[in-house]
């Protein structure tokens, strides 16, 4: 089946600094992907080569089938939002949507049936005549997206598109956008730096570190089964435990001594003899009371801190020598000071190999 | 007594007991005895002085101030004067050409100099070198580029173009467009300088969403970035418009006026009737109508930074 | 979900590799329309700005027959610094014949006074506009800016009538608080503006640790304001050395400016002109603010540009 949208061996260099290198992804016809990663990870960039904004180095781009490498970015079939939604300020609601047909000669009998539609879809309909200066900025992005919209592309692009608003805005719009795509199954590439944005949106997640894919897959198996040390510590909030220390067979000795079974755990590929490794397991995976009796590890621990969330708590506490975070029902009365039994559900958990940080 | 001044920038209402008076003066006082000198320059010189010129512009003074009410008499005189008509003229249009143009090459030059082009500080630094230069030093120069027989002209038609034609300074009907080479020879980059920080100013992805759209790059700067750069459009046009009402050393050196009367400024009548004629009325009254024409660039202006939106 | 994961970017996991087409850079010509455009407008205009400077210089070093008899473009057949000894010793400013040194020197004495009295009155100004507010200053502070743009001419002759009630018209005292006076409303703007850049937490720590007015002044803004005050330095003496009107009125005889016993040398000289000399007595009075344009770059750019930036 044809992709999408088909990156090929991109490599993009400003100067002698490498940006992005030998970078592959297809993209399913109507799939959402969203590039997470950190600041400077160069996620950006790469939804700006293929919007073409940017020129790439080497490499090809395909959209639709068409080799656009060399196209501008209007004759990408491409819609693009941006963080600062950038709509042309002294231009009606109206015009920032139409302006850019107007432009391109198109009939005004059509210009207007999109923009009637655009509207509609995003409910902006009274919007219309106003000023963007004179919008909030949910609005504004709305009409941002309208713009993309009025441009009947295959494909959209968001670049950090909620990062200016409010977290209240922000969890609305997200799920205006999860709804926009259900409705209209386009292709979505969508950069983000949030992770929360990332997992509730993404069919697939493509978590990027200087310029490297770490690793692309849905947002089920990159938060459970996270292919390397730098995507479980990103991913997750609060972040994974590790604990440091070497398998042998079916244990796990930590550094300071303490054994933890791991027959539970699920090797990605059979490991021989011994060697150092790195145990992470996620807060909510670390149990307490009857719970932790049935794990394959269970030790006493002393709380440190408490951190009530409201539906849930989070507390801190040592185990074999190493902060520890976990997670559990704010029913459960817990309180600096107390002695309680933590069980790791192990099976649950990730290895990765001291050396080269992949999951084992 | 100081210990009364609380928190800077609020009036500490609640805590203050003296009356209205003492916390006019005694509140903050070592800041307004700091800003004295600002004060008084407010009060003495832009007030003061202003109002003074006004007032005295309707007496018949003419060696000395005198008290010596004459209504319009002045103003009457002043339009019956045909070197100040001239004068008006040639502020008139030498203005409006220099407006014009020095927006229009600014604003240009500023789009030429955001094309991500090499030697970019290079030019920048030829443009706006002239604008370090004095007016007098300018006029100078052009003075002697424009001489006729010696200048570009004697040399022109010493090469052989015996037509050629560069007589602006001796040539009453063209001395203003003299004067506007030289004026927009030194004003011009510091315009562009302007604008291309205004340009600068605009978000990027207002670009990409423009190339995303695909609108021609000549068609953004027009329909999009132009108007964005009302702020520095506005603030350029009172620069240079109260520059242009200032026009004075530029003359006097360029032409002195000459030939005859043709080059004649509003400023220069002040000075020499207020300093050369010993007939300051006539002084005071033509600096006033210059008040009166800076005031019809600037309140427009007021009203629409500061009026419209009320902030502030 | 049907697609398979790429797990490191290295490695494709897309069977189809490069195709033919299009890859990697968009081909760029070296030429095209829009540079060519460009570059040829832009030397066009960097003619016409350097033309003035050219024939200033390649002039100044010429002997009168030589610009008699040759064209404004050549150059000098030999460097001949004739001309800018005349200039600067012995060139005739209608009444003495002592060249242009006096002004140079009169402008010095006008310019390094006024710069610092007017610069630190600003300072003063800003500073006590935005950390110690008090009922008016900002009235005060809008007539200030609304003033720089009164025609000098309206105030001129109740400026020179105070002065000489002061005892102080016709002196360097006189010309360097007419300075001050006309550098204020610019130089306040720009020190506002700073001081309300810098965080204002500085100053309430400062206010909390007890310290006064001048205390905080200047122990703690000052040594926070240099690059402002390279600013204004640079602003000052390009606008006071560069001073026409208020050296001609305020100055007096004996302190002439540079400006203005130029222009009285190259326009009221008797007898015939020596374009030679007047060209390098012009090239001579542009010469500190060109070194200071030139010397100092960035900043000056930041300093013409201050009037433009808005409170």
């Amino acid at each position: 089946m044809q992709h999408s949208v088909s990156i090929r061996d991109l490599s993009l260099n400003f100067g002698s600094v490498k940006v992005l290198e030998h970078l592959n992804l297809d993209i399913a016809q109507g799939e959402f992907i969203v590039l997470l990663g950190p600041s400077g990870c160069g996620k950006s960039t790469l939804l700006n080569c293929i919007a073409g904004l940017l020129d790439v180095s080497d490499g090809q781009i395909f959209i639709s089938g068409k080799n656009v490498t060399w196209e501008e970015p209007k004759d990408r079939g491409i819609g693009m939002v941006f963080q600062s939604y950038a709509l042309y300020p002294q231009m009606s609601v109206e015009r920032n949507l139409s302006f850019g047909l107007r432009v391109a000669g198109m009939p005004k009998d059509e210009i207007n049936r999109r923009v009637a539609r655009a509207a509609e879809i995003l409910q902006i309909q009274p919007l219309l005549n106003r000023k963007p200066a004179n919008l909030s900025g949910g609005q504004r992005q709305r009409v941002a997206i309208g713009r993309a919209l009025v441009r009947d592309v295959d494909v959209f692009l968001f670049d950090e598109p909620l990062s200016n608003l409010d977290a209240k805005l922000r969890s609305d719009l997200r799920v205006e956008i999860k709804r926009l795509h259900q409705r209209l199954k386009n292709t979505m590439i969508y950069v983000t730096h949030d992770q929360i944005e990332a997992l509730t949106l993404a069919d697939r997640i493509a978590i990027m570190k200087s310029g490297v894919i770490q690793q692309l897959a849905d947002p089920h198996t990159i938060y459970n089964k996270p292919v390397n040390l730098y995507v479980a510590g990103f991913i997750g909030s609060p972040s994974m435990n590790f604990l440091n220390g070497t398998i042998d067979g079916t244990t796990f000795t930590a550094d300071d001594g303490t054994v933890m079974p791991i027959n539970a755990y699920e090797f990605s590929s059979p490991v021989t003899g011994s060697r150092k490794a790195v145990l992470g397991v996620r807060p909510e995976h670390i149990l307490l009371g009857e719970a932790a009796q049935a794990m394959p590890f269970k030790t006493e621990a002393e709380i440190e801190i408490v951190e009530p969330m409201g539906s849930e708590t989070l507390a801190w506490t040592k185990v074999a020598g190493v902060p520890v975070t976990f997670r559990c029902s704010s029913d459960i009365p817990l309180a600096a000071g107390d002695k309680v039994t933590v069980g790791f559900d192990i099976a649950r958990g990730s290895l990765f190999d001291a050396q080269t940080e992949n999951r084992l | 007594m100081a210990d009364v001044a609380t928190q800077p920038g609020q009036g500490a209402e609640t805590s203050t007991r003296p009356g209205f008076v003492q916390r006019l003066f005694l509140h903050n006082i070592t800041a307004k005895v700091a800003a004295l000198p600002m004060i008084a320059t407010v009060l003495v010189i832009f007030v003061g002085c202003t109002a003074w010129t006004i007032y005295y512009s309707f007496t018949n003074s003419r060696l000395l101030p005198r008290n010596d009410f004459v209504g319009f008499d002045q103003y009457v005189r002043l339009f019956g004067t045909n070197r100040w008509n001239i004068s008006i003229t040639n502020l008139l249009m030498y203005g409006s050409m220099s407006l014009v143009l020095t927006l229009t090459l600014g604003f240009l030059l500023a789009v030429l100099m955001d094309q991500k082009i090499r030697f970019e500080s290079a030019f920048r630094t030829i443009m706006l070198y002239p604008f370090a230069l004095s007016f007098i030093v300018t006029g100078l120069v052009w003075q002697w580029i424009m001489n006729p027989t010696l200048g570009l002209q004697g040399t022109m038609r010493n090469l052989g173009w015996t037509g050629f034609t560069f007589d602006w300074i001796s040539n009453p009907r063209m001395v203003l467009f003299a004067l506007l080479i030289a004026g927009l020879w030194q004003g011009v980059g510091f315009c562009m300088v302007l604008m291309l920080a205004g340009l600068r100013g605009v978000d990027e992805e207002i670009w990409k969403a423009a190339r995303v759209d695909g609108i021609p790059t000549w068609r953004t700067y027009i329909s999009v970035v132009l108007p964005m750069m009302r702020g520095v459009l506005v603030t350029s046009v009172v620069i240079i418009g109260s520059g242009i009402v200032r026009l004075y050393d530029l003359v006097v050196a360029l032409t002195n006026g000459g030939p005859g009367i043709s080059s004649e400024v509003p400023a220069k009548y002040v000075y020499d009737y207020m300093f050369g004629g010993g007939n300051i009325g006539q002084g005071l009254a033509a600096s006033t109508m210059m008040l009166v024409t800076v005031m019809i660039i600037m309140v427009p202006w007021a009203y629409l930074e500061f009026g419209g939106k009320g902030r502030r | 979900m049907s697609q398979t994961a790429t797990m490191t970017g290295t490695a494709p996991a897309s069977s189809k590799s490069l195709e033919d087409g299009p890859r990697g850079e968009r081909p760029k010509p070296f030429f095209t329309p829009k540079k060519i455009i460009i570059y040829t407008t832009l030397v066009f205009f960097s003619l016409y700005f350097l033309f003035p400077l050219y024939v200033m210089l390649v002039t100044s070093f010429k002997t009168m027959p030589e610009i008699r008899f040759g064209n404004i473009f050549a150059l000098p057949n030999q460097i001949n610094f004739d001309a800018w000894h005349r200039a600067w010793t012995s060139a005739c400013t209608g009444l003495t014949c002592n060249g242009l040194s006096p002004g140079f020197w009169n402008s010095v004495k006008i310019t390094i006074p006024s710069t610092i009295v007017s610069i630190f009155i600003a300072a003063v100004n800003g500073y006590a506009l935005v950390n110690w507010r008090f009922r008016g200053s900002e009235i005060f502070f809008s007539i200030l800016i609304f003033g720089s743009f009164i025609p000098y001419q309206v105030m001129l002759y109740p400026l020179v009538m105070i002065t000489r009630e002061l005892g102080i018209f016709g002196t360097l005292p006189g010309i360097i608080v007419i300075h001050t006076i006309f550098g204020m409303p610019i130089l306040t703007l720009l020190f506002r503006n700073y001081f309300a850049s810098l965080p204002q937490e500085l100053f309430k720590a400062a206010r909390v640790d007890g310290a006064g007015f001048w205390r905080i002044f200047f122990e703690i803004m000052l040594p926070m304001s240099l690059p402002i005050f390279v600013v204004a330095l640079i602003l000052q003496i390009t606008g006071i050395w560069n001073d026409f009107l208020f050296g001609v009125v305020f100055a007096g005889t004996q302190n002439l400016p540079m400006t203005v016993q130029l222009n009285n040398i190259v326009n009221s000289a008797q007898g015939t002109p020596e374009y030679n000399v007047n060209m390098a007595a012009t090239v001579l009075t542009g010469l500190v603010p060109l070194i200071i344009y030139f010397v100092s770059g960035k900043l000056f750019v930041r300093g013409v540009a201050a009037g433009a930036v808005k409170g």
